[in-house]
């Protein structure tokens, strides 16, 4: 369905970005990407969303295929309207538009009615409190339900392909786990997802296949529960060292306060 | 204080039509991010051709097309100029339409030559009194007509695609554009709307008590931006309470010329500029708007 194919991505014709990344979002699927601050996430999304030129990136090779359409060559507007829309890293909702306005905004990109009255009913569905707060500002929402705000505001424009970046940022852990449940109810319904996140436990959760970035390269890429077992991604992004907690204790604590407190 | 309440009403009536130029002048502000210096010789243009127009069209038709010839202007000037230059800093783009505006400026000045040409007006330049209070007809209908596009601009700000669609592209452009809001759309009628406001506003402006369609009717359309810039550039409500707040001003200042004589002759013209500078020494970011215009 999504292609990426040897990307690479520029800012300001100098800063690499994203060096030769590859991969794929099958039909339906849940795919995730793991990586740390820089690792070229937000980049890979902004090209695949047509956002690039008002951060002064450039494609300089590769493509980005989207069924047989190429995204490197649309605009946002024509990637919206072909089935691929982005929830925003930091939620990014209007702040000072209502909820209801928030959620009509997301379907400007949609022009059936007859999918924009579905689209608006799945929403209402998956997070009743919307439908609870439409006419409250948005900007006076909670963080987790300004997420949902988000995740709903995306699923306004019917996508067949949702993007999000980073929607775990900044939320309490039992908010995690509903965004997590969230994104899979989305796509049992029938839309395939690609989530980039930091947060390995829930993006590996819900996806089926993930991919890890490092420094704008795939360094890691497969099964996400094989991933999710393999030393590497449970060293760097589950926190795991190998060693088990009492040991980790014993091993740190003394060190740790000597260095502190004796003076 | 009859005298007081005829000076309210003219200020009031003159204060609606800056607020029209106003209006267009924050909308093109909020979608395009541009302080639009054009302003001033657009709405000049909308005096001209509807003169001009006048005599061989008759008075509606020339007011229509006078009407759409600006709002066409006001459109080639966003596609053509600040289209291209979207991401320029706001500084670079104000002073573009500074240029944009002298040459139009120039060009309308050489048309008009040193005449003064008359927008005939059926209502013509009587004054009508109501309860004892005199005001000129021209003023009256500028007040009713300015009141009707007033509410019509809000209703449609708030409810209509277009309002939705240019609140949340001024808010966060970004966001907007993954949302598949066209902001090029947005912009480009905001100035088309910018444009038919500052028209209308010209039909009054030229009429009774000024006397006609000259350069000078340039210098009373730029008394609009003390009312869009006090309101808060960002704030339609600004814009429409600051024109009110200019033209009352203007129209007492004017009014009570004796009284301020210490100040000089014609401190009406100055007024609207005192008044300015007092609401920005105090609240820096005008009545009503964002105190953080910068964007992250």
């Amino acid at each position: 369905m999504l292609s990426v194919d040897s990307l690479q991505v520029t800012y300001g014709g100098a800063v690499e970005a994203v060096r030769g990344v590859s991969m794929e979002v099958p039909d339906g699927a849940v795919v995730a990407v793991l990586g740390s601050n820089g690792a070229g996430k937000s980049t890979l999304l902004r090209t695949i969303s047509g956002t690039l030129r008002l951060h002064r990136g450039r494609v300089d090779a590769g493509t980005v295929r989207f069924g047989d359409l190429d995204l490197t060559r649309r605009d946002a507007g024509q990637i919206v309207r072909a089935g691929v829309v982005q929830v925003p890293e930091g939620r990014r909702i209007f702040g000072r538009l209502t909820v209801e306005e928030n959620l009509r905004a997301g379907g400007m990109g949609n022009r059936d009615r007859a999918a924009k009255a579905e689209a608006i009913t799945r929403v209402h569905d998956l997070f009743p409190v919307l439908r609870e707060r439409s006419g409250q500002r948005a900007g006076l929402l909670s963080g987790g339900e300004q997420q949902m705000l988000a995740i709903g505001r995306a699923l306004m424009a019917s996508p067949r392909l949702l993007l999000l970046d980073e929607p775990s940022l900044g939320l309490a852990p039992r908010v995690i786990g509903q965004i997590g449940e969230v994104i899979a109810e989305i796509n049992r319904q029938g839309t395939s997802v690609l989530l980039v996140e930091q947060n390995a436990t829930m993006a590996l959760g819900v996806a089926t296949h993930a991919y890890v970035l490092d420094v704008g390269r795939v360094s890691l890429s497969g099964d996400a529960r094989e991933l999710a077992q393999s030393d590497e991604v449970q060293r760097l992004y589950l926190g795991h060292t190998g060693a088990t907690p009492e040991q980790q204790r014993t091993e740190r604590a003394p060190r740790r306060t000597l260095s502190r407190w004796t003076a | 204080m009859t005298q007081f309440l005829s000076l309210l009403l003219n200020g009031i009536s003159l204060g609606a039509i800056y607020a029209l130029i106003a209006l267009g002048f924050v909308i093109i502000f909020k979608a395009s991010e541009v302080v639009s210096f054009t302003h001033g010789s657009l709405l000049l243009l909308g005096a001209y051709a509807i003169a001009r127009l006048a005599d061989p069209l008759g008075f509606l038709p020339a007011v229509l097309v006078g009407v759409l010839m600006t709002a066409l202007a006001a459109f080639l000037v966003e596609r053509l100029i600040i289209n291209r230059l979207r991401g320029a800093p706001v500084i670079s783009l104000a002073i573009v339409t500074i240029g944009v505006d002298i040459i139009l400026l120039t060009e309308l000045i050489r048309q008009i030559g040193p005449d003064i040409l008359n927008i005939p007006h059926p209502w013509g330049g009587d004054s009508v009194r109501i309860g004892g209070v005199g005001i000129s007809e021209n003023r009256l209908i500028a007040m009713g007509v300015a009141g009707v596009l007033i509410v019509a601009f809000f209703v449609a700000f708030k409810y209509s695609s277009w309002g939705v669609a240019m609140r949340a592209s001024a808010e966060d452009g970004e966001a907007a554009a993954l949302m598949g809001i066209r902001q090029g759309r947005v912009s480009a009628l905001a100035w088309v709307v910018a444009g038919v406001l500052a028209a209308v506003a010209a039909l009054f402006l030229v009429g009774a008590p000024t006397p006609g369609v000259s350069a000078a009717a340039y210098t009373v359309a730029l008394r609009a931006f003390p009312a869009a810039i006090l309101g808060g550039l960002d704030s339609t409500g600004g814009a429409l309470v600051g024109g009110l707040l200019i033209g009352i001003t203007e129209a007492m200042a004017a009014g009570y010329q004796e009284q301020l004589s210490f100040l000089g002759r014609g401190f009406g013209e100055v007024a609207p500029y005192v008044v300015m500078i007092v609401v920005l020494l105090v609240r820096p970011s005008g009545l009503f708007g964002t105190k953080e215009l910068t964007r992250v």
